[in-house]
């Protein structure tokens, strides 16, 4: 029997907070972008040239875009496989200490509240070629480090800084989800006699998928558009183009390039790169998870 | 009834107040820190030295932001009368028209004495129109000079080189006396495309640099710059020339004593006097001497003031008394003696000089003497190029694919110029 309430108007007007936010917030704007997009104009508004698909044939014949593309694709994948990976680890190993739970759960979420831009810098200047520590301890070690030219070096360093922020994030949601899982599985199968790698692998890894699979998705979003201020403070997208990603680029170009129709068009398509790899992530990958 | 009577006299007395409030001006500037402080002094000043006018500065953010804030201000009509705008934004604000004042008109419908002839016409060259009326004011305009570390030279047996031929022999000794590099740079598309052009009196771009239209096209990838960049490309893989960044994070290795010079804008000189545990000296930025006999002069960067349309008449008169407060040799000379930008005028620059100020910090001289060499041809008065924030951007991308060795001097300038002219072309359109 299904219960039916007689009111019309009542939940829309329940509803109409959220949809007034979602509204003014994220469509109005989007819709901004959109429109902007098949647009030319000057910086000061004066004057306003509709171009059709201009912007957009503009982007799709520069090579250097796809390059872009190429970028963030590779960065985006690491900072996703290595925040997950490393914050899984250190979650499986907070949760299993006893004594002093809280203090390495503490510092182990203190680096999320840094902001992007410091993390990047307290990085930056950790591995500067002249003065930073590590930079001089891998260079006693006989590893050359140069992220001024080296892209390959700027492209890890960048990775890293972006990471390090992201896994106190990863981290908190990976252990909640390993606090959910109930002692008494775990206990049935060492009994039955699996070893703690085992019973990671059978046991709590895919009890674990639903978190796994939610923290892919955030992070990929994350590397796709928070890392902006990582980038900004550091390398700006160099050396050449060897750390350019698609958020800076629009960044670049619209805010400091001025060039809004050209910026918006880039924007048009990020949103549509992330809204397919979004899809794809919930057709293909969600059905592996298990809930 | 008392209640009464006390609002109508608060209500008088606010009125009677705004009555003879001073006209408030807005200026929107990028200094931070201790120069952002000293904009603040002589703010103060102006205020204090009149009754008529109130200025109020406010600290935007660097420059991109702060252009970014007046331009997005203006779309939502809500823009300062004054804003502070770097050299490369200039070709955007010129091409404004309907957005910006010029200054020379300014100053004339304020009913203000002004004299363009009193200013560096090295300085003011980069402001001005083809008929050399001032469109804005300059503030802060600096150019490069090469830093060296006396001790390091002397070590070497070496003085710090005229030309960049001598760079070679030069950097040779170094290397061999046990230091780390040669040399590293800051801003290197303004040190070494841009001023390397202007020093040898090459074009830099088509159409006067830009002076002569907008149909103007970047024309670096002539011999002399492709042979000055394929010769620091060499430089960088032995270790004469180090690059470390494109904004002056080469200061740190020119610090600790990596390298032993550093090509660096000459308002760079305080941050460098703070920092350098060392003695250091400045000379003029080197040339090739095969390219030319006589160099000419650097061109500036640094940014200049622009006025804002759509306010009224009376804020312009305060926007005039504020600028010709500005330039006034007293403020003028402080302003240069503290930061080490160049004087704008050749007032200031006699003052700073009758001080003996020169003589006293040695290489404080150096930048003005080598931007008034000679009289500026249309090759050196400066730049004025649209979008040419973003064509800094991919004129760096190039010059590192030589830095690391994946492109060839030649092909990367080729090919910066071929970006570059999309770049102009669309700005060319966006704005006839």
């Amino acid at each position: 029997m299904t219960v039916t309430f007689p009111h019309k108007t009542l939940p829309w007007l329940l509803i109409a907070p959220q949809l007034l936010v979602t509204l003014i917030f994220f469509l109005w704007p989007a819709g901004q972008a959109i429109e902007q997009a098949f647009y030319q104009e000057d910086a000061f508004g004066l004057s306003r040239e509709f171009v059709a698909l201009e912007n957009f044939i503009e982007l799709l014949q520069d090579p250097y875009y796809y390059n872009s593309i190429g970028v963030t694709l590779v960065f985006s994948m690491a900072v996703a496989v290595s925040g997950l990976s490393i914050a899984l680890v250190l979650a499986t190993m907070a949760d299993r200490i006893i004594r002093g739970q809280m203090v390495y759960q503490t510092l182990l979420i203190w680096p999320y509240a840094v902001a992007p831009a410091l993390a990047g810098v307290l990085w930056w200047i950790l591995f500067d070629p002249a003065q930073g520590p590590i930079a001089l301890w891998l260079e006693y070690m006989g590893i050359e480090w140069d992220h001024f030219v080296n892209g390959g070096d700027a492209m890890i360093l960048v990775v890293i800084a972006a990471t390090w922020k992201q896994i106190s994030y990863n981290f908190l949601f990976f252990l909640a989800g390993l606090q959910a899982i109930p002692r008494s599985l775990i206990e049935a199968a060492a009994i039955d006699g699996a070893g703690p790698v085992r019973r990671f692998w059978d046991i709590v890894f895919p009890l674990l998928s639903p978190t796994a699979f939610f923290l892919l998705v955030m992070n990929i979003v994350y590397a796709f558009f928070e890392t902006f201020g990582v980038i900004d403070a550091t390398t700006a997208g160099g050396p050449g183009q060897s750390t350019k990603i698609l958020v800076y680029k629009v960044y670049e170009d619209g805010f400091v390039g001025l060039d809004l129709g050209g910026s918006a068009a880039q924007s048009v398509i990020l949103m549509m790169i992330v809204g397919l790899m979004t899809v794809v992530q919930f057709r293909f990958i969600e059905r592996k998870v298990q809930y | 009834m008392q209640k009464r009577k006390l609002s109508a006299l608060i209500l008088g007395a606010s009125i009677a107040s705004s009555g003879f409030a001073a006209t408030e001006i807005e200026w929107w500037h990028a200094m931070g820190g201790a120069l952002g402080e000293k904009v603040n002094l002589i703010v103060a000043d102006y205020n204090a030295s009149q009754d008529a006018f109130k200025v109020k500065a406010t600290y935007k953010g660097n420059y991109s932001e702060t252009m970014t804030s007046a331009i997005a201000a203006f779309r939502a009509k809500q823009q300062p009368e004054l804003v502070q705008v770097f050299e490369v934004g200039t070709a955007s604000m010129m091409a404004a028209e309907g957005a910006i004042y010029p200054v020379h008109k300014l100053m004339r419908d304020s009913g203000q004495s002004f004299d363009g002839s009193k200013y560096l016409s090295a300085v003011t060259g980069y402001y001005t129109d083809n008929d050399g009326n001032m469109l804005s004011m300059p503030f802060n305009s600096s150019t490069p000079v090469l830093y060296y570390n006396k001790s390091m030279l002397a070590k070497a047996g070496v003085t710090p080189p005229k030309t960049w031929e001598e760079m070679q022999s030069v950097g040779e000794k170094l290397l061999a006396s046990g230091a780390k590099c040669g040399f590293t740079t800051a801003w290197q598309s303004w040190v070494h495309l841009e001023n390397m052009s202007s020093r040898h009196n090459q074009p830099f771009a088509t159409q006067a640099n830009g002076f002569g239209g907008m149909d103007t096209r970047l024309a670096f990838n002539s011999p002399l710059q492709v042979k000055h960049v394929s010769k620091m490309g060499e430089w960088q893989q032995n270790g004469i020339f180090s690059y470390s960044g494109r904004r002056n994070d080469g200061a740190a290795k020119f610090y600790s004593q990596d390298c032993a010079m550093y090509t660096e804008s000459s308002a760079g000189y305080a941050g460098i006097k703070k920092n350098a545990k060392f003695d250091f000296g400045v000379v003029e930025l080197p040339y090739w001497a095969g390219e030319v006999k006589q160099p000419s002069n650097t061109i500036i960067g640094g940014a200049s003031l622009w006025v804002l349309k759509g306010h009224k008449s009376e804020e312009y008169k305060g926007v005039a008394s504020f600028l010709n407060y500005l330039s006034s040799a007293d403020v003028q000379a402080d302003w240069h003696q503290f930061s080490g930008y160049l004087p704008i005028t050749t007032a200031a620059y006699n003052l700073t000089k009758g001080e003996g100020f020169y003589a006293k910090n040695l290489g404080t001289e150096i930048a003005v003497q080598q931007m008034t060499t000679g009289t500026p041809t249309e090759n050196t008065k400066g730049l004025r190029l649209g979008n040419f924030i973003q064509i800094r951007g991919l004129i760096d991308e190039a010059l590192e694919s030589v830095w690391n060795g994946d492109a060839d001097a030649q092909s990367a300038l080729d090919n910066a110029v071929e970006r570059g002219n999309l770049m102009l072309s669309k700005f060319e359109k966006a704005n006839k």
